[in-house]
């Protein structure tokens, strides 16, 4: 394993027991998700079957112009890689969610989304019509029904996914460093909308070419 | 690019600035004492909700850094604009923008009645303003680019904000691929660790270019820049 993979991970559990949660929902492969998390919920996904990348958004659900900003995530803790401890900023400055557990240890934000036109650039114009995150963020926000539209799709986190940048400035694409059961946790430090594409890319590794369910898990606020 | 120059202009150390560049001319930025930092972001001018995407730009080219031959890329897999030239070497893709809490934290209070137009300004204020000039706000509000910055990323995550990365007289040639709405601040880096509040000034120069040859060395970068070239000169069509 290289140095690059090991450093800089906080692996912490979590005490919390599924049986206890108070929101499961499994979201199949290539799915998308979206669902309002309140203040003080704790909020975890599963990586069910291991290397499963899961394209994620998070907005203010008081005003969804004050949205995740993976610029402001990582100026505020110098760091590019999201784990224990990271605080989620948004646009206006807002923390929107802190991780409070991780055993996957290395989370990705540089990455993005894949979509049918990125798809085109990076690996031949005829992949348009193959299924991508983009389209899923696109459909949950129309089945929403609340306004929102391609403007506000903006830069995602990628959960489960390892996008090392090397010294002299190259973005590279690393094996998946998860495996199966591993999990993030997030706790919402303000009411917040969090919006899933639980990723369909077939053309690169970031889901083992082979993309599988996530579980989702919401726990109720400690009173 | 040594075409005609259509007008030049300085634009005020802290200021912001904004300028829809037409297909087929380029913006040549020069930072004019060293040290500068130029916060950017690009819409499609026609159609806005195409906007520069970082994390395609940086996917589609394999990059955490920028400067001449690579291109930025929209959200919709066509090239906005093309690095054509560039003296620096070194263009911060990653780092953001500063805001009011992070400047007054670093330079401490400053208002208009005290200070007048040298009030302290920061880079995520200055975007709005000028994005809100052209009918747009925070929902359009998307990932900069910091031109004559650098931020080197550690083996372990760690960011930090590499000075003196670019020197008086150093400029950058952005070519216009399509209509690009530029919005462009003077603020400093938000990582930028000198405690005195000194943001510099740059020079920007419009020429008229020509379109991109089949050889364009930008084009030829990469496979995906010739797809995105493709794709791009396919919107004009």
């Amino acid at each position: 394993m290289s140095a690059t993979m090991t450093s800089g991970k906080n692996l912490v559990g979590s005490k919390l027991r599924p049986e206890a949660a108070i929101y499961r929902h499994v979201i199949n492969a290539g799915d998308p998700w979206i669902y309002e998390i309140k203040k003080g919920q704790c909020f975890r996904i599963v990586d069910l079957h291991g290397n499963q990348a899961v394209d994620t958004l998070f907005y203010n659900a008081h005003d969804y112009s004050d949205r995740y900003s993976a610029q402001d995530t990582i100026q505020q803790q110098r760091n590019i890689y999201l784990t224990t401890g990271t605080r989620l900023m948004s646009t206006a400055g807002t923390v929107l969610l802190t991780i409070i557990a991780d055993t996957c240890g290395r989370h990705d934000t540089l990455g993005g989304a894949c979509a049918n036109e990125s798809n085109m650039v990076r690996y031949a114009i005829e992949k348009r019509h193959m299924h991508a995150c983009r389209s899923s963020f696109l459909k949950a926000v129309i089945d929403w029904d609340h306004g929102m539209s391609k403007r506000d799709i903006t830069s995602n986190i990628n959960f489960f996914m390892n996008v090392p940048v090397t010294p002299e400035g190259k973005l590279t694409f690393e094996d998946g460093i998860s495996e199966p059961g591993k999990y993030v946790e997030l706790r919402a430090e303000t009411d917040v909308l969090a919006l899933i594409s639980n990723c369909p890319q077939l053309n690169n590794p970031c889901n083992a070419y082979n993309p599988t369910p996530v579980e989702v898990l919401i726990w109720a606020a400690e009173p | 690019m040594n075409e005609t120059v259509l007008w030049e202009e300085t634009i005020q150390p802290g200021a912001s600035w904004s300028h829809v560049l037409k297909r087929g001319t380029a913006l040549r930025v020069t930072d004019l004492e060293g040290g500068s930092n130029v916060g950017g972001i690009f819409y499609n001018f026609e159609c806005p909700t195409e906007r520069y995407n970082m994390p395609d730009t940086l996917k589609a080219q394999h990059i955490a850094r920028l400067t001449k031959g690579f291109v930025l890329y929209s959200d919709m897999g066509r090239i906005l604009l093309s690095i054509t030239g560039d003296t620096a070497g070194w263009h911060d893709p990653i780092g953001g923008t500063s805001n009011r809490e992070i400047v007054e934290a670093k330079y401490g209070p400053s208002t208009y009645q005290q200070d007048r137009n040298d009030c302290h300004k920061n880079g995520r204020d200055s975007f709005l303003v000028e994005l809100g000039k052209w009918g747009l706000g925070p929902r359009d509000l998307v990932a900069n680019v910091n031109l004559f910055s650098r931020v080197d990323v550690a083996d372990d995550g760690t960011l930090s904000f590499v000075p003196g990365n670019s020197k008086a007289g150093d400029s950058i040639d952005l070519r216009a691929e399509m209509n690009v709405l530029v919005i462009l601040t003077t603020c400093q880096h938000p990582l930028d660790p000198d405690p005195k509040y000194h943001p510099k000034p740059v020079q920007v120069s419009i020429c008229r270019v020509a379109a991109p040859t089949a050889d364009d060395p930008c084009r030829l970068s990469r496979p995906e820049n010739g797809r995105g070239f493709t794709l791009t000169e396919r919107y004009f069509l």
